[in-house]
């Protein structure tokens, strides 16, 4: 009889132990992260999620009395994963929205999958400019390369640089930056002449030496993150950094993630960018400060931002439709703005793509350690890409 | 004079490249071991430099012998344990097996130092370059070539006019009969498989500067390791010598003439030669 009664008790409890775990799992809001987690973009992953994962903690994990619950998945950077983790996601898991996509052509092989299971896709790195247009169900926050590099050519032109020298690895980004900075250089009455480099370059000797004869007033870089610092190292062995070659490029070059590593090398190089972590405002020295906190000591940088940022945007969202997803989200996402780490930001509701400001800085030794200092802004810059 | 310094930077890539593939060129041409995880042995001599400056403090020019002593000590040792049972084996056992190692190393180096691209900073005398003559020279350039000068006379003359190098090339001839005589195979392919080992350990450190450093890098680099063994042939150390210098002349002065294809001159010039010499610029005739 007493076992019978234990027996009986445990069941119970038992049961009412499913049905609070099934009742919590019906009603979290689930989301899909995926982001390259391993391989050699995983510092990107690590970035992004750190960042997702402080928006939470800091403000709150619960949407109209549901829990949100975030599952990441780990691409590593192939478009096929990518594919193949979205579908389950969608299908298996029926989460609300996706995000992540650390690369181009991640987010392109989702984005039809995103228009068929009509969820909300937020973009939270890739930069090719076409990428909102592949399906209407993407939202983006963080950059396009047109929107660096449009104002950036315009600044330069009308901060006395007249021929620029653009120096740009040879894949899809490269080849944008060279396109929308030359015609916006030439626009504003500048010339550019161009040089694609290989994208598996070991040795940059001869392009720099190329450089050194065409002595142009400024050299733009584009190369993938990583060989950025040796490129810097060899324009400085060869002396150009001495020979009156003012070395600019959008902030890919000097990521605050791998700044503080180059050395000396980095010091002077001016850029343009939508984030550093050296940004003037409360918002971000709370953010740098938390994340930091949180990531023993890594610093954040511009993957990180847009990470909390897509964050932001995809709660604010689920507020306002409490809770549903759907095409319902993505017009709640249209139009929100608010204040970033980054600065003002809002999501165009006709593109939904970021609109910020873009800064123009220069790398400095601050306390010890080597920055992006802000020292000019252009501000809310749409995609200038669009509508040509 | 700039064409003078298009050509110490091309032979100062060509030597790195050398040194990166002696150590293969050893085990391959001399003891007919197909070993592709070679560049991961490489790729630990980086690591080892880059984690004894930054943790340890050591100097640069220290992490040189350290790197090539501690690639060499996990040479033999890997050669002991898992290289020696598949020196009978079949060249595409070889392959599938190394290939393996290279893939196991790349995953774990990313597992324990991150996939980002690693830095060393150069002792200050090392910096920047000086002119001879009007030519300017990078000062790293310059001791890069002095070193893997010296390294590969080193090694030519150890090969041909030491009792150790005439005992080794008697071992691979015939390993059989050179037992017989008393010489001491096993402890002849450890010495010299630690020795490829180490070789491509150094050349991982002088490769920092010039080539990076990062998880893929064995992978990267087994294409121009391959090249240049395939093109200087594998039974002398004057071929690779000869045909890295070459390559790397000929990819810097590609890339600056003719910009557009330069990364393709490398293997246009591969074809080529292959053509026109199949065995490689210096084989020995076939018999």
């Amino acid at each position: 009889m007493k076992k019978r009664t234990f027996l009986g008790l445990g069941g119970a409890a038992l049961a009412a132990m499913l049905a609070i775990g099934g009742a919590q799992a019906q009603d979290a809001i689930k989301i899909g992260l995926i982001l390259p987690m391993t391989g050699p973009f995983a510092s990107t992953g690590k970035q992004i999620s750190a960042a997702v994962n402080l928006y939470l903690q800091e403000k709150g994990a619960t949407v109209a009395g549901r829990k949100i619950e975030v599952i990441l998945k780990d691409d590593t950077g192939v478009a096929d994963v990518t594919k193949r983790l979205a579908q389950e996601l969608i299908v298996n898991d029926k989460v609300t929205a996706i995000a992540g996509f650390g690369l181009t052509p991640l987010a392109l092989a989702t984005a039809p999958l995103a228009t068929q299971g009509k969820t909300p896709m937020v973009v939270m790195s890739a930069a090719t400019g076409i990428i909102p247009d592949t399906s209407p169900y993407i939202v983006r926050t963080s950059q396009v390369v047109a929107q660096i590099v449009v104002p950036f050519a315009e600044w330069a032109a009308k901060n006395n640089i007249k021929n620029v020298m653009t120096l740009v690895s040879n894949y899809g980004p490269g080849i944008d930056v060279e396109k929308f900075f030359s015609e916006a250089f030439f626009a504003a009455g500048g010339k550019a002449e161009n040089m694609r480099v290989p994208l598996q370059n070991p040795d940059f000797s001869p392009f720099l030496q190329r450089v050194a004869d065409a002595k142009p007033e400024a050299l733009l870089v584009f190369v993938p993150s990583g060989v950025g610092a040796q490129f810097m190292k060899q324009f400085v062995e060869r002396g150009l950094d001495k020979s009156g070659i003012r070395l600019i490029a959008t902030g890919d070059l000097t990521d605050d993630d791998i700044l503080n590593g180059m050395g000396d090398v980095a010091l002077g190089v001016v850029t343009a960018h939508h984030y550093s972590a050296a940004h003037d405002s409360p918002e971000n020295k709370a953010f740098v400060a938390a994340f930091r906190k949180a990531n023993n000591g890594l610093r954040p940088n511009f993957m990180a931002v847009s990470g909390y940022d897509g964050m932001h945007a995809l709660v604010e969202g689920l507020k306002k439709t409490n809770g549903q997803g759907g095409e319902a989200l993505v017009n709640a996402m249209k139009g929100l703005s608010w204040t970033s780490p980054r600065g003002p930001i809002s999501i165009d509701p006709e593109t939904r793509d970021i609109v910020q400001n873009v800064y123009i800085r220069k790398v400095e030794r601050v306390g010890g350690e080597l920055y992006n200092v802000e020292f000019a802004t252009i501000p809310n810059v749409k995609n200038p890409a669009r509508g040509k | 004079m700039k064409l003078l310094t298009l050509l110490v930077d091309g032979i100062a890539y060509g030597m790195v490249l050398f040194v990166l593939a002696s150590g293969l060129s050893v085990t391959l041409g001399l003891m007919n071991v197909i070993n592709l995880a070679h560049g991961a042995f490489a790729m630990a001599g980086g690591y080892a430099a880059v984690v004894l400056m930054q943790k340890a403090g050591l100097p640069f020019i220290w992490t040189l012998p350290a790197a090539f002593v501690l690639t060499a000590l996990a040479g033999a040792v890997l050669e002991r344990l898992l290289y020696r049972p598949i020196y009978a084996k079949s060249h595409l056992d070889q392959v599938m097996f190394s290939i393996g190692l290279v893939f196991m190393a790349v995953a774990g180096i990313d597992y324990l130092m991150g996939s980002t691209q690693q830095f060393i900073q150069l002792p200050g005398w090392l910096q920047g370059r000086f002119d001879i003559a009007g030519v300017a020279v990078g000062r790293y350039r310059l001791f890069v070539i002095v070193l893997c000068g010296l390294l590969a006379f080193g090694l030519q003359w150890g090969f041909t006019r030491t009792r150790f190098g005439s005992r080794l090339r008697a071992a691979v001839d015939d390993a059989r009969v050179a037992r017989g005589l008393g010489i001491p195979v096993h402890a002849l392919f450890a010495f010299t498989f630690a020795l490829g080992s180490g070789l491509a350990g150094l050349g991982g450190v002088l490769g920092v500067e010039l080539l990076g450093l990062d998880p893929s890098f064995p992978l990267k680099f087994m294409i121009y390791f391959l090249v240049v063994v395939t093109v200087g042939g594998t039974s002398t150390i004057t071929g690779p010598f000869l045909a890295a210098m070459l390559l790397g002349i000929a990819d810097v002065a590609g890339k600056y003439f003719i910009p557009q294809v330069g990364a393709f001159i490398i293997y246009a010039l591969m074809v080529v030669l292959l053509l026109l010499r199949p065995d490689g610029l210096f084989a020995r005739q076939r018999t």
